[in-house]
């Protein structure tokens, strides 16, 4: 086998990324035999990821694809009779029926589900079920899983929340501890910011905006955390 | 209007717009121009400017258009009411349709759209301005749009128009070439496996020629390539160098 790029290198779609038998493939980029040798090629813009032998691209654009397990942030688009639909800001509309929102019964001829949940409202829930051929499942039964009712609610490039969260979520263990805010963030790309005043909502959401900008580059979380000194000196955090 | 024209080669070998025979005419590309779609490039192609946005994967409506087992490419193409010399109405014609459906055609080839069942990719080009070769201008635009909203494909794709005037082949006609002259070829292709992906022909041509002409485009295809390339990367490598200057200067 031959790599023929270096670790974080830019890579379009179509590149030729490595060739040779003995690798192994992860996201981002898809294989072709020519002359019965493998090739590697990238199947997105991106920085070109070797570990041992596997080869990868980490997308620097991207829509949100579900995957089972996900916390996301939603918002109701449509009140049915026993589900809601919830847009998950992805080719697919995520189903929300009410038994995996209320632990009662629910009867339909004497209440309205727009009691529960409105168009509009905004939730934090996580997807139980999706396979391509049914849209996905939400639920809102678990730790943290609420309708969000305050907070500034902003959108990232889906493909950017790992760098928002960090390695081990040290990344956003940092905006939260230099900023004391809360922040909610679903891997749909919706963040929900939670703080005292509105000055320290801006400047979370100008740092947010910084990593979404600087995602593909390196000692990003130095470069934040700087960032955060700065600015705050000049913020009453606690008011 | 074509007993005026004398000659679309001038004495000096040159084109009508001093142009080598091979030459291409300049050409610029941005991606990333527009806020509210997933990717979107804006090109200037000579005189040609086109501007695309590309919307997806997303749901599907109407529903019953919507496959099982993959997803759907939508192609929009539209020339713009000023874009031509004789104001043109804004409903689609014959000519919109057409192009609209052999880009389809051509970006389905590249695309993975397997990964995205019963979804859609739309795709709207306007060209706001044409002067010949729009059609492989808008290929080109419409690929780096794609790539920029970062959906999964197997190359970019690039077009180059040959043709024949005056009984000899040339690179990327213009307007008037494309009318005057004896023949066109679009051809596009992904440069980085050589699989043609449109080819069209309007004229007369002999086997030697659309020969020519292939190898012709191909190289011409090569250098629009490159172009691609770094209007693709321009936007993250001018960050990664601001911030390096900056660590350089801090050291």
């Amino acid at each position: 086998m031959t790599i023929l790029v270096t670790r974080n290198q830019l890579v379009i779609p179509g590149e030729i990324l490595a060739h040779g038998p003995g690798l192994k493939v992860g996201g981002g980029v898809f294989r072709k035999k020519i002359n019965h040798e493998i090739e590697i090629y990238a199947s997105m813009i991106g920085l070109a990821q070797i570990k041992q032998n596997r080869i990868g691209v980490i997308p620097l654009e991207g829509c949100y694809i579900p995957l089972e397990g996900d916390i996301v942030i939603g918002k109701i688009s449509r009140v049915s009779l026993t589900s809601w639909n919830v847009d998950i800001r992805g080719p697919y509309v995520g189903t929300l029926r009410v038994g995996n929102v209320i632990d009662r019964d629910f009867d339909a001829l004497r209440e309205s589900l727009d009691q529960i949940l409105q168009t509009g409202d905004i939730i934090k829930a996580q997807i139980t079920y999706f396979d391509r051929m049914r849209d996905p499942v939400l639920t809102m039964q678990g730790r943290g899983l609420r309708k969000i009712n305050n907070g500034r609610l902003i959108e990232v490039d889906p493909v950017k929340i790992p760098r928002i969260i960090g390695k081990k979520g040290s990344m956003i263990q940092l905006l939260k501890n230099m900023t004391n805010s809360q922040i909610e963030v679903g891997q749909n790309g919706r963040i929900i910011i939670i703080a005292y005043n509105l000055e320290i909502e801006n400047l979370v959401e100008c740092a947010i905006r910084k990593i979404e900008a600087e995602a593909h580059t390196s000692g990003l979380t130095d470069r934040i955390r700087e960032f955060l000194e700065k600015r705050k000196d000049k913020i009453d955090l606690k008011k | 209007m074509s007993e005026e024209i004398t000659s679309l080669i001038l004495e000096d070998g040159r084109r009508l717009d001093g142009r080598e025979l091979h030459e291409l005419r300049p050409i610029t590309m941005r991606t990333g121009v527009l806020d509210r779609a997933d990717g979107s490039c804006y090109l200037t192609w000579g005189n040609n400017k086109i501007i695309c946005a590309v919307y997806g994967p997303r749901e599907l409506h109407p529903k019953h258009l919507a496959l099982p087992d993959r997803a759907i490419v939508r192609v929009e193409y539209r020339l713009a009411t000023f874009s031509v010399g004789e104001r043109k109405s804004p409903a689609p014609r014959r000519r919109e349709y057409e192009l609209s459906k052999i880009l389809a055609e051509s970006v389905n080839t590249i695309l993975f759209l397997e990964k995205f069942p019963t979804g859609t990719i739309d795709i709207f080009i306007t060209v706001l301005d044409a002067d010949g070769g729009t059609r492989c201008a808008a290929l080109t635009a419409a690929s780096l749009g794609l790539a920029d909203a970062g959906i999964p494909m197997r190359g970019l794709l690039t077009g180059c128009a040959v043709g024949k005037i005056e009984g000899k082949i040339v690179v990327d006609l213009s307007d008037i070439e494309d009318k005057e002259g004896e023949g066109d070829m679009p051809v596009a292709m992904i440069y980085n496996s050589g699989e043609l992906t449109l080819l069209q022909c309007d004229g007369n041509f002999t086997l030697e020629e659309i020969e020519e002409g292939l190898k012709l485009s191909k190289t011409a295809i090569g250098q629009i390539y490159q172009m691609q390339r770094k209007a693709l990367l321009a936007k993250y490598s001018q960050i990664k160098e601001s911030l390096d200057e900056l660590g350089e200067e801090e050291e």
